[in-house]
């Protein structure tokens, strides 16, 4: 173990709440070994010691939002072997793609006195639309088993073991009954699993903080939540929240709305 | 004129991208400029339109590490304007949850960001190495306190049970009783921590701040409370906007918060502490007595003696609030919106977060407003490392520089607050 080189972590942020990489920090039964087993080479929420790359697994959290972030992401990827992206942010561009829907302008002169001062870009956009990515970790935040199991399998050199279906699965596997069966309007269908069906469990819908599944059928869950009584207006929020931009979550607000 | 600056790139340790110019002319500090880099977010613009239900699982990711924080003002801004009121064991369970965030957050900041810079060390990870049972200690009292966070909210990142008039669903005492277990042994730790941080080198400073905290009749503040500070204010949460403001200050980096009438005050552990000491247990009072700490503390180093007192009075509270628990009949009691404004001010680990909302009838927020922590605190945090740096102008860069960041973590300057903060061009001088 001590004779070979441990490879070399690296953990990047873009626009993001520092969730996704407290994650790594909220392991705390794994940390120490963890850092026993790969070399926490550039980790600025954490260490004030940065090592010069390349690196071998890089983690970056948050949305491309700036000019000047657009810039560093190819950066970061020349110096990056192996690039995961962690969170709603980083894989579909975050809460703060909510822009990507209006003027970016009326929302600086919402928040700002002083508009000149401001540089953003008018989208948020996921880090893939900028440069290749190895794997995408879903969820807002990330579960941090499935971050232990990533970083795991990348040190065993084998594909990460996350399931891709819907939460509703996760439901049927903890025995949940159905909220939507009970009236409670739910995004569990179409939404990606890795929370463990936590929201059912707490007798409330799904939200959708993991994204849409792969191919999921959201024009017949909208339907059905029609049926539940609910808007139009409840069903373009429900799509546009902190997946807002993922392509099929983005047509079927769409398809209710502005 | 000699003109010498240093320019502090990336400022680790914080969360967000920060960064800081000083400017030494004559030998002396003639400017301390705190940039951040904080892509904005606009909060605030993408509220508007979103209904009152959303709001606390929206503004639980302006900040990872407090997300409690902002659904906890959030929740008590609906209800304000609503005319709702949580009480009883609902607001006691409320209390629980900040409880569980404020002993996550405190333990990393102290254990993991702030200890070894006392200690030489670039990481919580790296000082392990010789610290072992310190950081292993650290990292089980934190633990505690994400278990806390997790048994009532779900997750301990953006938990998913807070919704405005209580929760979606109660814990039992079956569900609370093994965190207790937890608990009872992270007081152990955090007793420990305190005497372990306690002993450690602190530089001779004295700063003459303005603290400003939340004040309650009975309790140490989390929730609800007058805004008070040690020069006169006593305000209603609902008259902050009269007594403070929010400058765009030119060439600066984020909107900095000041008393309209004097300028910069401090909000976090140190003012807490100084306004609120008597409502301390004696068992806490007497635990920073014996850390050496009189009823008030004005040196900034120092905060993180503060910091681990209050890890341990989040501890005890949690035990008391666990033990007298008692689940109530609703999990939550009924809103109806109407067009109004609430006001919500709670005591988030780094300071108050105040927010106001506008809504419509139907409950949709017309217009949001939200003032974390970290914005209130950049006038201070700029005082201090003008006050820091001038204690060491003779020493190297690579001195002064460390200095300055470990000056910056005393507040733990949560930039990822990013309701406010500006990415502007660096000016290198």
């Amino acid at each position: 173990m001590n004779d070979r080189r441990r490879p070399r972590l690296a953990v990047w942020k873009f626009a993001s709440c520092d969730g996704c990489q407290l994650s790594l920090l909220d392991c705390e039964d794994e940390l120490l070994a963890l850092a026993g087993a790969i070399e926490i080479a550039n980790f600025p929420e954490a260490s004030s010691l940065v090592l010069d790359g390349p690196y071998d697994l890089s983690l970056v959290e948050g949305s491309v939002t700036t000019a000047h972030d657009a810039e560093r992401i190819l950066k970061i990827r020349e110096q990056s072997k192996f690039l995961v992206t962690i969170g709603a942010c980083a894989t579909a561009g975050g809460i703060q793609a909510l822009r990507n829907f209006a003027d970016v302008n009326d929302f600086i002169a919402a928040v700002y006195a002083s508009p000149q001062y401001i540089s953003t870009l008018a989208t948020s956009t996921p880090i893939s639309a900028h440069i290749p990515v190895d794997y995408e970790l879903r969820g807002c935040p990330i579960d941090k088993g499935q971050l232990i199991e990533v970083i795991s399998a990348y040190l065993a050199g084998r594909k990460p073991s996350i399931a891709a279906h819907s939460v509703c699965v996760e439901c049927k596997q903890r025995g949940t009954v159905c909220v939507m069966v009970q009236g409670t309007p739910c995004l569990g269908p179409v939404t990606h699993a890795g929370c463990g069906a936590l929201c059912p469990s707490f007798r409330r819908g799904c939200y959708g903080c993991f994204g849409p599944m792969e191919t999921p059928n959201t024009a017949a869950l909208a339907r059905e939540w029609q049926a539940l009584g609910a808007s139009q207006r409840d069903i373009v929020r429900a799509f546009r929240t902190f997946n807002a931009a993922a392509e099929p979550f983005r047509k079927e607000s769409l398809a209710h709305g502005d | 004129m000699a003109t010498k600056s240093i320019l502090v790139d990336l400022l680790a340790r914080v969360e967000g991208e920060g960064a800081l110019d000083l400017e030494i002319t004559d030998g002396r500090v003639a400017s301390a400029t705190l940039r951040i880099f904080e892509p904005p977010r606009f909060f605030e613009a993408f509220l508007r339109g979103r209904g009152f239900a959303e709001l606390p699982d929206i503004v639980a990711r302006i900040c990872g590490i407090c997300p409690v924080a902002y659904q906890m003002g959030a929740v008590h801004a609906i209800e304000n304007a609503f005319g709702a009121r949580v009480e009883g064991q609902l607001r006691a369970l409320r209390r629980l949850l900040y409880c569980g965030e404020w002993i996550e957050s405190h333990a990393l900041h102290v254990v993991m960001l702030h200890a070894p810079d006392f200690l030489g060390f670039p990481d919580g990870i790296r000082m392990a190495q010789d610290h072992g049972e310190a950081v292993r200690n650290g990292l089980a009292l934190k633990k505690a306190g994400n278990d806390l966070m997790r048994a009532i909210g779900g997750r301990e990142i953006h938990p998913v049970n807070v919704k405005a008039g209580g929760f979606h669903r109660l814990p039992t005492r079956g569900e609370l009783a093994p965190v207790a277990e937890h608990l009872t042994r992270g007081r152990e730790i955090a007793v420990g921590t305190l005497r372990w941080v306690a002993g450690f080198p602190f530089p001779d400073l004295e700063q003459d701040y303005e603290f400003v905290a939340l004040r309650h009749p009975d309790e140490y503040p989390l929730n609800e409370g007058r805004l008070v500070s040690n020069r006169g204010i006593d305000i209603d949460i609902a008259d902050y906007e009269s007594e403070f403001e929010e400058r765009h200050v030119a060439h600066s980096t984020a909107l900095h918060s000041l008393v309209k009438r004097r300028g910069a005050y401090l909000v976090g552990p140190l003012a807490r502490y100084a306004l609120n000491f008597d409502r301390l247990p004696p068992t806490v009072q007497a635990l920073a007595r014996e850390a050496g700490l009189g009823p008030v503390c004005r040196n900034p180093f120092k905060s993180i003696i503060v910091r681990a007192l209050e890890l341990v009075y989040a501890c005890e509270e949690a035990l008391r609030l666990i033990a007298a628990y008692d689940p109530p009949q609703q999990a939550s009691v009924p809103i109806e919106p109407r067009a109004s404004t609430g006001f919500g001010c709670t005591e988030a680990p780094r300071g108050i977060c105040w927010q106001r909302y506008d809504f419509q009838q139907d409950g949709t927020i017309e217009r949001a407003r939200i003032v974390p922590p970290t914005s209130q605190n950049q006038p201070s945090i700029e005082a201090d490392l003008a006050a820091v740096a001038a204690t060491v102008l003779d020493q190297p860069d690579d001195i002064i520089r460390g200095i300055c960041e470990q000056s910056i973590r005393n507040h733990d300057p949560c930039i990822s607050c990013s309701t406010h903060f500006l990415k502007l061009n660096v000016r290198r001088t």
